[in-house]
């Protein structure tokens, strides 16, 4: 220990710092377009529409071409391997597009759970191997962070010490990797809601976890400031009976955060994890809203809570191109205001919007 | 891990957390005035005082009889087992005294260090055994907060990884039952300035030994919102012949701290370790300055640098006494300031302000 050898030089540190800012500054928070082949799967079909790579490049298509303007509210998108070298009907680049708006390009890394023998039912998460050279092919091809989504779930025995430390070990092990290929690592250690846990225990096991996570980053040598952490709102189980105010949530998640991550994180990028695109804007200004100290940007990370509405608008006909666009735009300005606490709930909201994202055991 | 079994009432944590908020009032910190009956021989002996108990009782009576001045500027005093149980010439306990003051009383429990074998003279502190019980009665005689001083080292091959995990987790069950007797735990793992190193290996140092610490501090359920860090300033060693700006020092502090310290902790009281009183006091303003965000109160947790000139002024004689005690008061007076930001500098050279109370390998 007595020794320091830096993993990274002045100018690597500032160029990561400058990233991880950017993605986060004035509100502006992180559209999560990284859905697995498998995922996208499950959301088209609940628009009645086929998983076909062209069907998945429409999609991304009609988000990614709406109006600059869009750069106000989203500060960066994260991709799915397939997505970053698809192009627009004209033939340009996804990711060219979205850097020309001024958005930041992110990466899906992690390959996915294997399962953790002895434990019950529980993963840790694989996508370590020939990390370093696939962020620097990354890089290369214009990205500038990645992501990595571990997952514990609260159960009987559950999150074991094991599963803790284990993913824990393997988040810090890839940012580590990251920052090596000058990519940001934001570090998402999902405490999923499935189960009947209340708000209390929630909050225990997000400090836990959390806390082993900033251990594990520390003893790997991470830069803090060059990092993002992606995790979720301290929550009530889906199924517990017990129902909580957006501002009970906000003081249970920020209560966590506040004893757990260190100021020198500059953002902190919420999943929304299955909660109401209406729910997930509640929330996040809540947060925004809450009195005690917030050393860090509190803002958004959202997949399915960005996509919703965009998705049901579309159901896969080119003609639905414009509402598509309009019910994007109107989700992401949206969370860029709860992103300031300046959000005020207009009351009208489509059906989609209100509806729970929830799927149980959800895997991306 | 997966269930929680509440450490602390919500009204326990409302009782610590308004105690630690007092003491780091703005514009307050702590006099630590709980130098064991040994360090209490090195300081008259330097001023050619005899090391006798009414001696000892003599000059706190010294600090303890500042006027309502040091209200404002001094929030919390640490004392040792002796002195808690002391009256002043009329026979009123100096507990007493220093409450009506409205300042808060401290108590150091820690009986010092011992060495862990098989390492290169490093060491833990004792003091667990009892702990409890000494906490419930400090508490019934006044005491609200307490202290607990770990040492690590730098050096060739040290810290050690055992002796930051053992010291860490020392400190965490110190504080655990601290807050069980509702007495607020400051932690102090002190980083001694002995050596040659630089600042940056010093702020590396800081930053591993800080992470463990509130890995531990996790790991006890330990509140930390109803507790203290008193850590030592990131520094060059003493032997360093590099000399840094209060700029560079602070800068250097802040950033270990953004790197680990959990905005939920109310305050860090930094330790002098030896600095001047005017160093001190500088250290101590730009701090306040350093343009990085600070979620936690920055001050002090002075000894020697709040005491050393008015010590000098004493040098035993009762006649001397209330020149001592202005040279105190003093010394809070510009301390406050300096944990505002706000001292603008003595412009004086030389006496005992500026000499440097550095003393090798110190123990209290």
């Amino acid at each position: 220990m007595a020794h320091r050898f830096p993993a990274l030089t002045a100018e690597q540190k500032k160029e990561l710092s400058e990233i991880a800012q950017r993605i986060v500054a004035n509100g502006k928070g992180i559209l999560a377009a990284d859905e697995s082949v498998g995922t996208m799967g499950n959301r088209l079909q609940r628009i009645k529409v086929e998983n076909t790579e062209e069907n998945r490049r429409q999609f991304r298509e009609i988000l990614f071409s709406v109006d600059s303007s869009i750069n106000q509210s989203i500060g960066g998108v994260i991709l799915f391997h397939e997505t970053l070298y698809q192009k627009d009907s004209q033939g340009k680049l996804f990711r060219n597009i979205l850097k020309e708006k001024g958005i930041v390009v992110g990466i899906k890394l992690d390959q996915g759970g294997a399962p953790l023998a002895g434990t019950n039912k529980e993963t840790s998460i694989q996508g370590l191997d020939g990390l370093s050279e696939r962020c620097a092919q990354y890089k290369k091809d214009g990205v500038d962070f990645g992501k990595w989504r571990a997952v514990l779930r609260i159960a009987d025995q559950c999150p074991s010490s094991l599963a803790i430390q284990e993913n824990a070990n393997a988040l810090a092990r890839y940012a580590s990797i990251c920052q090596q290929n000058g990519l940001v690592p934001i570090v998402e250690p999902e405490v999923i809601p499935d189960g009947d846990h209340d708000l209390e225990h929630c909050q225990y096991v997000t400090e836990k976890v959390l806390a082993a996570v900033y251990k594990a980053l520390s003893d790997h040598h991470v830069y803090l400031e060059g990092t993002l952490l992606k995790p979720n709102m301290v929550t009530a189980g889906h199924a517990c009976t017990k129902k909580y105010t957006p501002e009970q949530v906000a003081m249970a998640t920020v209560t966590a955060l506040h004893r757990t991550v260190p100021a020198a994180v500059p953002g902190i990028c919420f999943l929304s994890g299955g909660m109401s695109e209406e729910d997930a804007t509640l929330n996040l200004n809540a947060i925004n809203l809450c009195p005690l100290p917030k050393p860090w940007k509190l803002s958004f990370s959202y997949g399915r809570a960005l996509q919703a509405s965009a998705l049901d608008a579309w159901g896969g006909k080119a003609a639905n191109k414009k509402a598509t666009q309009e019910a994007f735009m109107k989700r992401a300005l949206a969370n860029c205001q709860a992103a300031k606490g300046q959000y005020v709930h207009t009351g009208s909201s489509s059906a989609a919007s209100t509806q729970s994202l929830f799927t149980a055991c959800y895997t991306y | 891990m997966p269930h929680s079994y509440p450490a602390l009432s919500a009204e326990q944590k409302k009782e610590l957390s308004d105690i630690a908020l007092r003491i780091v009032a703005p514009g307050k910190g702590i006099l630590a005035a709980d130098e064991s009956v040994g360090s209490m021989a090195k300081r008259l002996s330097q001023i050619g005082v005899e090391n006798t108990e009414e001696n000892r009782r003599l000059y706190r009576q010294v600090l303890f009889s500042a006027d309502d001045r040091v209200k404002k500027c001094i929030g919390g005093v640490i004392f040792f087992h002796e002195t808690l149980y002391q009256k002043d010439d009329n026979g009123v306990p100096f507990v007493r005294t220093i409450q009506d003051k409205g300042i808060v009383v401290g108590i150091k429990v820690d009986k010092g260090v011992v060495p862990l074998a098989g390492t290169d003279g490093e060491t833990t502190t004792q003091g667990l055994d009892g702990l409890s019980e000494r906490c419930a009665q400090y508490k019934k005689d006044g005491a609200d907060f307490a202290k607990w001083r770990c040492v690590l080292k730098i050096s060739e091959r040290t810290p050690s990884a055992l002796a930051i995990l053992e010291n860490a987790n020392v400190l965490a069950r110190y504080a655990s039952i601290c807050q069980q007797n509702g007495i607020v735990p400051i932690v102090e793992p002190e980083i001694l300035p002995d050596g040659d190193h630089d600042l940056k290996r010093c702020q590396y140092v800081t930053e591993k030994v800080l992470a463990a610490v509130y890995k531990a501090l996790s790991d006890h359920h330990v509140y930390l919102e109803g507790t203290l860090l008193k850590p030592n300033m990131v520094t060059p060693g003493h032997a360093c012949p590099i000399k840094y700006t209060p700029e560079e020092i602070a800068m250097a502090t802040v950033t270990a701290l953004r790197r680990t310290v959990p905005p939920a902790v109310p305050g860090v009281t930094f330790l002098s370790g030896g600095q001047s009183e005017e160093e001190a006091s500088l250290n101590l303003n730009a701090i306040n300055r350093c343009p990085l965000p600070r979620p936690w109160a920055l001050t002090f947790s002075y000894g020697r640098a709040l005491q050393a000139s008015a010590l000098n002024a004493w040098r035993g004689q009762r006649d001397n006494a209330g020149a001592a005690t202005e040279e105190f008061i003093k010394r809070a007076e510009v301390n406050g300031l300096a944990a505002q930001g706000q001292y603008e500098g003595s412009g004086e050279d030389g006496g005992a302000a500026a000499q440097s109370l550095y003393i090798a390998n110190h123990a209290y």
